[in-house]
C-alpha cells in the first residue's frame, strides 16, 4: 500500500514507490510551475537522472546536449548569465571529472546560479563498475570555491535540498544515487537547512557523522547497539558538506569524544576529511575514525554486495563503533601524561 | 561596401589608437600576449564600435548583444577596447597584470565591467555563447551572440561539441568568428595540430561559413551584416588574420604569442602602426 507523505507547501509523491531521482524529477516540476525562470540540461541521461519527467512537463525549457558534459556544463554557464536558472544532470563521475573544469571555471569561478544535480554517486551503479562509480567527486567539488555541497539522505531530503538550492545563491553540487535507495526519512518536516545537520540519534558513548545513504544505515546501527550493547549512539546527518555544520562537529566532540566518518566516498577528501579539519584546528582531543572506500579502485557487483564488502552498511558500521570504543585517545587536556 | 566611408575611416582610427594603447599597455605590465590581440582587434572594434548593441551606461541590460572573447588570452586588446567604448576608466589599465588589478591575461567578467564571461581556458566560450544564445531564445530575446575563437584553441574537443549543439538547435542568433592567425605557442597551427580543411569541417557540423580577411574592417562589416540574416544555419567567420597585425616586426611570428617590449621596442612598435595606417591615409 502507498503511503502519501504532505509537505510544507506541496505533496513529496508516494516515497515508498518512487525513486530518489524520480522524486527530484517531480519537485523539480513544481518549482518549474513557481519559477518561470528554471530550465532543465542533461546529457542523453534524461531517463537515467529522471530529469526526463520535466521535460515532459516543459519541453520548450529542457535542453539535451546528447553526450557532452563539458560543453552542458558551459551552456548552463551561459544560460544563467541569461538571467535563467539552469538545474543540470547528469551522473557523478561525468560531473565531477569529466566536465571538471567547465564547472570550476565556467560556473564557480563566475559564481553563477547553477544547480548540479549529480546522480548515480559513490557506487550505487554497482555493476557499471569503476567508469561510472564516484568515490572522489565530493573531494573534487568541496575544493572549488563558491561551491556548495550537499549529499542527501534519501528522496526526502533530495527534495528539501533541491528546493532548497532554489533559494540558495550560487552553485550548488547535490550528489544522488542511482535512485533505489531506501528512504530514512518520512516526511519533510524534520528542518532542512543548508549548512545545519540534523541530529538523527541522541547519544552520549560515540558520534557517528553520516552523510547520503549512510544516514539510514548508522541509524540502525545506532538501535542495534543500543539494544544489544547497551551503547548510546549518537547519528548525525551531515546533509551539506560545504559549508560544513562545524558547532553540531565540536559539540559532539566535546560531549561523546568518540567520532567516526561514515560515507560512501574515498576516505580522502570528503566528509571524513571534513570533519577532520574541524577537529584538528579546534585543538580538541578525540578518538576519530573515517569509513569509506579504502584508497582504491571500485569493485563490481550489486551496490548492497559493495556496500557490505566495503562495510559501508549497518553491519560495517556496527564493527567499526566497537573498535572505536576501544581506541585510546588523550582524555583530558593534559599532555604531560602521554610521554 | 556595408559601412559609409566616415564609419570606416572611424573604425580605422579607432583601431590605430587602440594598437598604439596595447604596446603602452604591454610595455608597462611587463607582457602580454600580444600577437594574438593585435590579429583579433580589428573584429572586436567592428563589432563594438559599429554592431553591438550594449551600452556603457548599462553594462548588464538583459536584451544587450553578448560578446564572448573565447581566447581570452586577448584581454590585451578587449581592456583597452571596452574602455575606448566607455565602459570604465582608462587609467585602470596602468596597473594591468598588477597585484589586485581587474585586469590580467585573461579576463574577468565578474570585475570588468562590459565582459561578458571570464575566459581564458580555451575551448570554453563557444559553449558558453552557446548557452547565451538559447537562453536568449528560450526568454524570447532578440539579442545576437557573437563569439571570437582562436584557431589553435580549435583542438579542443569542446568547441566541436557546442557547434553541434548549435547546429542542432538552428542558433541562427549566434555568429562564430575564427581568429585563423595560423599560429599557435608552439608553432605554426598546421605543423602542430592541423585544421585543414577548416572550412570542409564547419560545413559538416551544419554551419554556414564565410572566410574573408579579418584585418580589413570592411569584410569584417559584411560578414556581421551577412551573419544577421541567418535564417536555418549558424554562420562561423573564418577570419583570416595577421598575428601581430599593425606592427612589422610581430607579424606572423610565432614568438610574439606572449611577449615583453622595452621603450625602445615600444618606440618601434608605435612607429610602425603610424606607418601601417599612413599609408591608408589615416
Amino acid at each position: 500500500m502507498s503511503k502519501e507523505i504532505t509537505g510544507t507547501t506541496w505533496t513529496v509523491y508516494d516515497a515508498n514507490t518512487l525513486t530518489q531521482n524520480e522524486i527530484y524529477g517531480k519537485v523539480l516540476c513544481e518549482l518549474g510551475e513557481k519559477h518561470p525562470e528554471i530550465v532543465g540540461l542533461t546529457a542523453d541521461l534524461a531517463k537515467s537522472t529522471k530529469i526526463g519527467i520535466f521535460q515532459e512537463k516543459f519541453p520548450e525549457r529542457f535542453i539535451n546536449v546528447g553526450i557532452a558534459e563539458q560543453n552542458m556544463f558551459g551552456i548552463a554557464s551561459g544560460m544563467a548569465r541569461t538571467g535563467l536558472l539552469p538545474f543540470v544532470s547528469t551522473m557523478a563521475a561525468f560531473t565531477s571529472m569529466r566536465a571538471a573544469e567547465q564547472v570550476r571555471t565556467d560556473i564557480c569561478y563566475q559564481n553563477l546560479n547553477v544547480k548540479i544535480i549529480a546522480t548515480h554517486g559513490g557506487v550505487s551503479f554497482g555493476s557499471a563498475g569503476t567508469t561510472h562509480h564516484a568515490t572522489e567527486d565530493i573531494a573534487i567539488m568541496r575544493s572549488f570555491a563558491n561551491m556548495t555541497v550537499i549529499v542527501p539522505a534519501d528522496g526526502i531530503e533530495t527534495a528539501n535540498a533541491v528546493r532548497a538550492a532554489v533559494d540558495w545563491p550560487g552553485p550548488v553540487y547535490i550528489r544522488t544515487g542511482r535512485g533505489f535507495e531506501p528512504n530514512y526519512y518520512q516526511t519533510e518536516n524534520y528542518g532542512f537547512k543548508i549548512g545545519k545537520s540534523v541530529l538523527v540519534r541522541q547519544g552520549t558513548d560515540i558520534t557517528i557523522i553520516a552523510t547520503g545513504i549512510t544516514v539510514l544505515q548508522a541509524a540502525e546501527a545506532a538501535d542495534f547497539l543500543k539494544k544489544n550493547h547497551g551503547l548510546s549512539v549518537r547519528v548525525i546527518n551531515m546533509h551539506t558538506i560545504k559549508p560544513i555544520d562545524e558547532e553540531a562537529v565540536m559539540k559532539a566532540v566535546t560531549e561523546t569524544r568518540r567520532i567516526i566518518t561514515f560515507e560512501e566516498h574515498n576516505i580522502i577528501g570528503g566528509l571524513g576529511t571534513a570533519v577532520a579539519d574541524v577537529i584538528a584546528q579546534s585543538g580538541k582531543g578525540c578518538a576519530f575514525t573515517k569509513v569509506g572506500f579504502p584508497d582504491v579502485y571500485s569493485e563490481v557487483g550489486y551496490p548492497e554486495d559493495l556496500y557490505a564488502y566495503y562495510k559501508l552498511d549497518a553491519n560495517g558500521i556496527i564493527e567499526k563503533v566497537q573498535e572505536v570504543m576501544q581506541k585510546d585517545f588523550e582524555e583530558d587536556e593534559n599532555w604531560e601524561d602521554e610521554f | 561596401m556595408p559601412l559609409t566611408i566616415e564609419e570606416y575611416n572611424n573604425l580605422l582610427q579607432t583601431a590605430k589608437k587602440l594598437r598604439h594603447e596595447i604596446v603602452d599597455i604591454t610595455l608597462k605590465a611587463g607582457g602580454a600576449h600580444i600577437g594574438g590581440g593585435l590579429s583579433a582587434l580589428d573584429m572586436m572594434v567592428t563589432l563594438y564600435f559599429k554592431y553591438l548593441n550594449v551600452d556603457p551606461d548599462d553594462p548588464d541590460n538583459p536584451d544587450r548583444d553578448r560578446f564572448v572573447l573565447s581566447k581570452g588570452h586577448a584581454a590585451i586588446a578587449y581592456a583597452p577596447l571596452l574602455a575606448e567604448r566607455g565602459f570604465f576608466d582608462k587609467k585602470l589599465l596602468d596597473d594591468f597584470n598588477k597585484f589586485k588589478s581587474p585586469f590580467g591575461m585573461h579576463p574577468d567578467a565578474n570585475k570588468i565591467p562590459g565582459c561578458d564571461a571570464s575566459t581564458g581556458s580555451l575551448g570554453h566560450g563557444l559553449p558558453i555563447a552557446t548557452g547565451m544564445a538559447l537562453g536568449a531564445r528560450l526568454q524570447n530575446k532578440k539579442f545576437h551572440t557573437y563569439c571570437l575563437v582562436g584557431d589553435g584553441e580549435l583542438n579542443e574537443g569542446s568547441n566541436w561539441e557546442a557547434a553541434m549543439t548549435c547546429a542542432h538547435y538552428k542558433l541562427t542568433s549566434l555568429t562564430v568568428f575564427v581568429d585563423r592567425n595560423m599560429q599557435m605557442i608552439d608553432g605554426p597551427v598546421e605543423e602542430i595540430m592541423g585544421l585543414e580543411p577548416l572550412s570542409e569541417k564547419w560545413k559538416a557540423f551544419g554551419w554556414d561559413v564565410l572566410e574573408i580577411n579579418g584585418n580589413d574592417i570592411q569584410q569584417v562589416a559584411n560578414a556581421i551584416e551577412k551573419a544577421q540574416q541567418a535564417k536555418e544555419k549558424p554562420v562561423v567567420v573564418i577570419a583570416k588574420t595577421v598575428k601581430g597585425f599593425g606592427v612589422d616586426f610581430m607579424e606572423n611570428q610565432t614568438q610574439w604569442h606572449y611577449g615583453s617590449l622595452d621603450s625602445e621596442l615600444a618606440e618601434k612598435a608605435h612607429q610602425s602602426i603610424d606607418k601601417k595606417y599612413a599609408a591608408i591615409g589615416i
